[in-house]
Parts: C-alpha cells; structure tokens; sequence
C-alpha cells in the first residue's frame, strides 16, 4: 500500500479476442504491431500477416490476443494510434467470426501406427501432401480447437512435426469489413 | 514543380520549406553532406550543442516555448544512440519534434558498419512514427510527411533516417500541396453529442473541478484562452498537472495549484471529494491520480483527450471526448452559452467552504531556518524577484522541480518547461538554450539541482558560443534531494549513493566557461545576489547553497490516496505509514 506506483490490479476475467488489423505494407510495420505487444505487456495467441491488397499496398493482420475487457480496449487504441495503421476490427465483437488455420503435420511410422494415422486422417478431413514408405505429411485446415484435437490424437501415431499458420480470420455475413 | 537536387539538399530546403529557422545538431560522418548542404544557405541556422541527448532537449524546449515543431539532426550510430533519452522524453510529454538522422549507406545497412546502428529499431518504441529512406524518390515526401506526423493529433517526435548515399543522390524535389501523411487524420472534433452531454453533466453538478493538463498547452493559447473563459462561464475551480502549468493563471481565485504528488492540499482534496471531474488534455498519470481505487470515489468523470488511448487507459470514464482540446472546449463554451440554465452561483457555495478550509491549512509553509537558506525561500524570492518579467523556467528533475512547481507562478502557457512523464534530470539547461534561442531577449532560468545540472553540464559551452544568457539557478542541498528523500522516508535513511561527493565549485565552473558564477548561502544576501544574477548580460550559474535535509511537501506517500496526503507539520509521522510491501514496490 505504500509505493510511488500503485498495487497490482486485483485479478478480473480475461477474455479472446480476434483483431484483424489493416496496414499499410511498409517496412518495419510488423515490428511495429508486435513491438506494441510486448512494449505494452499484451499476449499474442496468434499473429498472421500477408498483403491482402497488393495495388494499394495494404496488408492484414489477424491477431489473436486474450485481455481483460479494459485491455482488449485498450489494445485497439492503442493500435489505432500507429501511424501507418488504418483500421482495426475486433471480429470477436462482431459477431461469431469465421476462423480457421492450416497446419501440416509429419507422421513417422509403421504398422498399425501408419493406419492408424491414415485413418485419424481422413476422419478429419486432412489432405494427404506428402508421402514415404516410413511417413506421411498430412495438411489440415480448420478451426484452432479441431487443429488441437487432431494433433493431440496424432501424438500418439508418431508425430515428430508440426506447423501451423495461425489463425486467418473474416466476420461473417454479407458485409465486408 | 520539381527540380533536381541531392538528398542533401532536399532536407535543408524541406526545412526551408516548413518555415523552420533553428535546428540544434552534431555533426558526423553519415551527416556530412547535409551539413555541407547547410553551409551553402543561411535561412536555417544551425545551434551547434556538445552532446545530441541536449540537441533533443534544446529542440524540445524551443518547440514547448514557441509552439513550433523542433529540429534536430545527428549523425548515425552513437548520434543517433546518444539521441533516445531525448525521444523517449518528447514522446512522453508530447512534444512535436523531426529528428534527422543519417545512416550508413544502404548497401553496408546490416553489414556493422562503422557507426551504424539500427536507428529505425532502436526509436520505434519512443517516437511517435520513424522512416528509414532507402529510396531518393521518397524523401521530399517523408520530409514533409514527418513535419505533419509530429504535429498532427497528439505531438511527438518524428525519426526520419537517411543513409549517406541517398544524401549523395540526385532527384527531383517536390513539395505536396498539402503535406499530409496519405491515411493518418487524428479526429480534432469532438463528438457533438458527447459535449452535449458533458455539458449537461456539468450544469447538475454540486463540487465540480477542472483538472487541466499540458495537451491544453499542445492545443495552443487559443485552448488555454478558452479554458479561461469556461471556468469564468461556469466559475468552478481549476487544477492544473506538471505539465499543465500556465494554462490557466496562477493568479486566478478559481486556481487551486497543481494537484498530484506534491501537489497542493487544496487541489488533492477537491479532487478526491468532487462530483464531477473535466479533464481536460490531461491523462491520469500515475502521479495524479494515487492509489487508483481510492481516486476520486465520488466523481463522475468527463475526460477531453485528442488521443483515443489515453481515455479510459487506467481510470474509468464516463463521458470520453475524443478531440482537440482548442476545438472542444469552444464547442463547451458555445453549448454551455446556450444552453446552460442561470445557475445559482450559491450552489457551489458549500464546495468553495470546502475549498477554504482546505486553503487554509496552508499546505506550502515551510519552517524558516536560521542557518541555512531554504529552498522554498530561495524560490519565493526568485518569483518575487521577476514576476511580471518576459519569463521562461525550465527545471531538471527532483525536488527542486516540485518545488519549482509549487512556488513559481505561471499566467501564461508555454512558459513553463520541465520533463514530465520520462523524468529526465539533465533536460533543464538544454532545454533553456533552446527555449532563449526562440525567444532571443526573454529571461530563460533553468531551476536546477547540483546533481541534475551535472547532467548535461557540457552545454555551457554551447550558451557561451550563441551569447545566450541564460540563468541556471542551483539549489544546491549536496543531495540528490529526492533521493534522498524517499531513502529517509523508506529506507530508514540509509543513504546509499545519494550524496553529491566531490561536487566542482560551480563559481569557477562557471567561469571556466566564461560565464559568471555566483555563489550565496546567506537568506540575507539572497535578494542581491538574484539581482546581480538578473542583471548579468551572459549566462550565469547561480550556486544557491541550502538545507541538506528539506523535504518536498506536501506528499501522498507511496500509493495513498488524495485524502491521504501528508503535510510539512506530519512529516515525523511519515516512516510509520509506509510498510515494507511498498518499500518493495518503490
């Protein structure tokens, strides 16, 4: 109780938020983006990136983050400040919001285990990509918590990689953002 | 109209071009061909500082004393290095500077080149915006885009680095009609329903307070000729932050002081008791509001920002304006003009009693001492001393700048010039060179302490090269004094590295540079010797010997609130209130 700075706030309930951020495509703008977050102390879950529109130069970024509500407000601003910023869009608030991300996955195996994994495979709708007589590289595309089950059970039918993209995100309906 | 010029050349005429005549540097390697640019002109003077740290601080106090944006330019590597404490600086206290720095060129960027560093890395976190020009195409534009950035919404300090061979090239030069940024428009209006409501919010309020900050100043004098005219409007008191302080007079009735840490009785208790607080362009620092769930319990909260992320950042507001506050407060007069019932004036009348009482206890006395001079007393002679006069203070950082805060009086904005939000002990002498350079025949004091004014001691040199008088006046307790405060009030005065050893003696220092140095540590001669300072023609250091062991009251101790706050005659109660999981926090 007895400092130039004040306590530590007392815990609140923290909630997920999908941002998706309009940028021009200039150099530095990500580390812009992610330099706030960690300048700042804010989580990022996930982060993508790619010029969407490439005459004018704008690209879109997708941010995953988790916040108190005053946080995730203030995220927002202060991400609206930045200079080459143009806007940003809480799809979470939007509405339900259209969200998915690839993942590849590589399997090593034989036996029942290289069945086994085919089989989880085509359960969840995963592509085939890649193929050897000792392994497989398999390309999901979903929702994060279906990519998250499918790897959990993968685990167990030897599999020694993984990369995912992060979540690409649009709101859903007719109007664009 | 385009015509084709070198690099080089484009940053002096682009200076030329926004109307910019002063421009504080160092030269280097990777700026060489710009400062050749500058030899061959003399519409942009060039102050030439003895550390870039100062150059940003001197561009800061020119731009907060003229309103301008401030020019700087240093070279790669440790220029632009020795640079940051100044942009972190201007960006806390949003401050509009260009700051020009050269790089190594293109082709070895990436290669630890001899002085390179990664300017545009290094500076993200403290300017507003930075450009790395890697192409002679977008310069004229970044140029002009930098001038716009800096001074447009909320002020800052703007980083454009350009590598030596772009300086080299040749292209066309053109200057945009507009020279705005392509997509950055801050909002300056405010939403008009929101002031409808704020305005409203007003008329039904019983102990209402202005709390005013520096962006009234940024907003320029039409917003502090505003805001006085709202508070006769409406008559309900003012307070003021540190960096706020001439916005509204000093000599006004309604004025209760600056509120905040060491700030007044009166202003700390109107805060904490209102029902309605106006902030306007200020932002809830840290150093206002205390313990934050303590801090104004009973208000409603109206807060005018021209910086979305500063409303509802760490104190919940109920009404936010986003706007600037010149265009705001003029939309507050007309609809309180308008709509406004007569109110009775009585109505206030208890919160006013209030307001007295607090008054009253008079939270500034000090006790006088016969052996040594104290520093409130050295401070209320320097303000009697040259009140009235053509006047601007800067200070340094720590006790004497609080209680520079408390006993120097300010009518006017822009007048008062101190590193607010970063803190930076050394701002204060470059800061009065830079503030005497806009404003040639003006009385610029630097309100120093003999630990802070160690800092950028080096600019001495550079006032004595321009024949700038600027007057540095020490209050020198061989302490750094807020230190050493903290030290006796947490630490159970364990003293650990606080004492100014060794100090130089600052009469010879001063002569040394060619400057006079006076030294006083007599009450009685104290008057005199001020004079004597008043009246030399060149710069002086003023060696104001006093009290080794004052305190800076009145104080809300270590994470209080408002309510709380402690007074002179307290002060031997003080170590009892403090436990040990503030001492941790400190």
């Amino acid at each position: 109780m007895s400092s130039i700075y004040s306590d530590a706030p007392p815990p609140t309930p923290e909630f997920r938020h999908t941002l998706a951020v309009i940028v021009d495509n200039e150099p530095g703008v990500l580390a812009r983006i992610a330099g706030l977050f960690s300048g700042r102390g804010y989580n990022i879950e996930s982060l993508t990136v790619s010029e969407t529109q490439h005459e004018a130069h704008l690209s879109r970024i997708t941010i995953v983050t988790g916040g108190t509500r005053a946080v995730i407000e203030q995220i927002k601003a202060q991400l609206s400040r930045l200079v080459p910023v143009h806007r940003v869009t809480d799809l979470t608030v939007e509405g339900e919001a259209v969200e998915r991300e690839l993942v590849l996955l590589k399997v090593v195996g034989q036996g029942e285990h290289r069945l086994e994994a085919l089989r989880l495979a085509q359960a969840f709708g995963a592509k085939t990509v890649d193929a050897t007589l000792k392994s497989f590289i398999f390309e999901f595309t979903g929702a994060s918590d279906e990519a998250e089950r499918f790897i959990s059970l993968m685990t167990d039918c030897g599999l020694v990689e993984v990369s995912r993209t992060g979540i690409a995100a649009l709101s859903r309906g007719a109007e664009p953002l | 109209m385009s015509e084709t010029i070198t690099g080089a050349e484009m940053v002096i005429r682009a200076l030329q071009d926004q109307g910019v005549e002063h421009v504080f540097g160092y030269p280097g390697g990777a700026v060489l061909p710009i400062y050749d640019a500058l030899f061959h002109q003399d519409k942009v003077r060039h102050i030439l500082v003895r550390h870039e740290q100062a150059a940003v601080h001197a561009a800061e106090g020119y731009a907060r004393s003229s309103g301008k944006v401030g020019c700087v330019l240093v070279t790669s590597g440790p220029g632009a290095t020795n640079a940051v404490t100044g942009l972190t600086d201007a960006m806390m206290d949003s401050i509009p500077l260009v700051v020009i720095t050269g790089q190594v060129p293109t082709y070895l960027i990436g290669s630890d080149a001899f002085q390179e560093a990664d300017t545009v890395g290094i500076t993200r976190h403290c300017t507003k915006h930075n450009y790395l020009v890697k192409d002679i195409a977008d310069l004229p534009r970044i140029l002009h885009e930098a001038f716009y950035v800096a001074s447009h919404g909320r002020p800052g300090p703007v980083v454009v680095d350009i590598p030596k061979n772009i300086q080299f090239e040749a292209g066309a030069y053109v200057r945009l009609a507009d020279n705005q940024h392509k997509t950055y428009r801050p909002a300056v209006q405010g939403d008009p329903v929101r002031i409808n409501a704020a305005v409203e919010l007003m008329t039904r309020a019983q102990r209402p307070v202005f709390y005013t900050g520096g962006g009234v100043i940024n907003a320029g004098p039409e917003a502090s000729a505003l805001l006085r005219e709202l508070a006769r409007l409406t008559g309900f008191p003012v307070t003021s932050t540190l960096m706020g302080l001439g916005a509204f007079p000093a000599s006004s009735p309604q004025f209760l002081g600056m509120l905040g840490m060491h700030g007044t009785y009166e202003a700390n208790l109107a805060m904490h008791d209102a029902d309605l607080i106006i902030a306007v362009g200020a932002r809830f620092d840290d150093r206002i509001t205390g313990r934050l769930d303590a801090f104004a319990p009973h208000a409603r909260k109206i807060h005018i920002d021209i910086d979305p992320s500063s409303i509802n950042k760490t104190v919940k507001i109920d009404i936010g304006i986003v706007g600037d506050c010149a265009h705001v407060l003029r939309e507050m007069v007309r609809v309180w003009k308008e709509t406004a019932p007569a109110i009775d004036r009585q109505r206030y009348a208890p919160w006013w009693a209030d307001i007295a009482r607090w008054r009253g206890r008079n939270c500034l006395a000090y006790r006088a001492d016969g052996r040594f001079i104290k520093p409130q007393y050295a401070l209320e002679r320097l303000e009697a001393l040259t009140r009235g006069r053509d006047r601007y203070i800067t200070t340094e950082v720590g006790q004497h700048q609080m209680w520079a805060a408390q006993f120097l009086h300010f009518e006017e904005p822009n007048r008062w010039l101190t590193s607010g939000g970063l803190g930076t002990m050394g701002y204060g002498l470059p800061a009065a060179i830079g503030a005497q350079i806009a404003h040639p025949d003006a009385l610029v004091i630097d309100v120093a302490g003999e630990a802070s004014i160690q800092m950028n001691i080096q600019e001495m040199s550079t006032a004595l090269q321009y024949r700038l008088p600027v007057k540095i006046f020490i209050l020198n307790n061989e302490y750094m004094g807020m230190v050493r405060q903290w030290q006796e009030l947490l630490h159970g005065g364990r003293y650990s590295e606080s004492y100014s050893d060794a100090l130089p003696d600052f009469v010879k220092l001063a002569e040394a540079y060619g400057a006079t140095g006076i030294r006083c540590d007599k009450a009685e001669d104290l008057d005199a010797a001020i004079t004597q300072m008043l009246d030399a023609p060149r710069a002086v250091i003023f060696d104001c010997i006093v009290d080794p062991a004052e305190n800076c009251f009145p104080m809300i101790p270590s994470g209080k609130a408002h309510n709380e706050i402690l007074l002179g005659d307290a002060a031997t109660d003080i170590g009892s209130v403090i436990d040990d999981k503030g001492k941790a926090l400190v």
